[in-house]
């Protein structure tokens, strides 16, 4: 059930709160990855909060993409609250994703560098 | 409203790209309903060139900001002590409000950050679709409230013409056709009549073949 502690995450009532500027403002301010954990599909407490952050964590993707930077940074993931243990699993790939790719480009020089790689988790 | 889209962000890069200090500023007219260069709009294309510009190892400072309306002096006026600190203005509003920033700031670089589209409505969350074409000369006491300038994909008078077929416009199988629509509304309100009388030659002075236009109310003036 552990899973890296290089994940801050961010408690939200939905994953529909989640809004493009919510990732790209993650980003911008120097996480290596974000990961949007929403309910499983059909599953969402509000109807179609997950639905809603599908589409726009592949906004933000392709946006990431389009400048860059790099839109496999930024992930989507349905799981029930039940799931601890596949949200350690979840945790851990990410983690092993984002080393491969390695630190974001944006903490290359000065500013919002932090001491270990730093993903972000919204759920 | 007016209806605009926002423009790719290759595009906006390669406008903005020669400057060193930007200012992105939204609109909080129909841009922000159409959500294509409202507040929220000018942060998320911010955040993508500060970005960009960051990973191309260019230090340029990207800022935003939004007007009530982009369309009117005393909202644009709000920008003068501001823009002085900035190279260009990347303007989130329509054309209206792209050229008035152009025209009041003479000295800045005033870019467009959307593609303005069309006078339309919100037909549903995120889709919109054109109802007017600012023709100068409204028919829609005639059919049924229904334009044929803007719903007609040939603006015909008198219609329907023979591409019409099931309803649907030769254009394009996805488009209603104007004056099919305008039939049945005009036989739900028991008006076919009008198809009796045909539609003279239309003056299109009152549109753009009479040259830019402009609209004066005396007893509004100063």
């Amino acid at each position: 059930m552990t899973y890296p502690t290089n994940l801050k995450i961010i408690k939200l009532p939905c994953s529909g709160r989640v809004d493009i500027i919510h990732l790209m403002e993650a980003v911008e301010k120097g996480a290596d990855g974000v990961i949007v954990a929403g309910c499983l599909e059909g599953n969402c407490h509000y109807q179609v909060g997950n639905l809603r952050a599908k589409k726009r964590v592949a906004y933000v993707r392709e946006l990431l993409d389009k400048i860059g930077i790099g839109g496999e940074r930024v992930a989507m993931y349905n799981l029930s609250a039940g799931e601890g243990s596949r949200f350690a699993e979840i945790a851990r790939e990410m983690t092993e994703k984002i080393r491969q790719l390695g630190p974001s480009p944006l903490r290359g020089s000065g500013g919002n560098r932090s001491p270990r790689p730093g993903t972000e988790v919204a759920a | 409203m007016i209806i605009a889209k926002p423009k790719p962000i290759e595009e906006i890069i390669e406008t903005t790209k020669e400057f060193k200090r930007i200012l992105v500023v939204g609109c909080d007219g129909c841009v922000t309903v159409c959500e294509a260069g409202g507040r929220k709009e000018a942060q998320i294309v911010g955040s993508a060139l500060r970005m960009y510009f960051k990973q191309q190892g260019t230090d340029v400072k990207v800022d935003e900001m939004s007007l009530t309306r982009q369309c009117d002096r005393p909202y644009v006026a709000q920008l003068e002590e501001k823009i002085k600190h900035y190279d260009a203005v990347l303007s989130m509003a329509c054309g209206a409000g792209v050229q008035f920033l152009a025209e009041t700031y003479k000295d800045k670089p005033i870019l467009p950050g959307v593609n303005t589209c069309f006078i339309g409505v919100t037909e549903a969350r995120g889709e919109w679709t054109e109802r007017c074409q600012a023709c100068g000369d409204c028919i829609l006491a005639s059919t049924g409230g229904i334009c044929p300038i803007a719903r007609c994909s040939k603006r015909m008078a008198n219609g329907p013409c023979g591409g019409s077929a099931n309803g649907k416009c030769e254009v394009n199988k996805e488009i209603d056709c104007g004056w099919h629509l305008i039939y049945e509304r005009l036989k739900e309100l028991g008006q076919l009549d009008r198809f009796e009388k045909p539609t003279g030659p239309r003056n299109w002075n009152t549109s753009r073949d009479g040259g830019p236009r402009k609209v004066v109310k005396e007893v509004s003036q100063p």
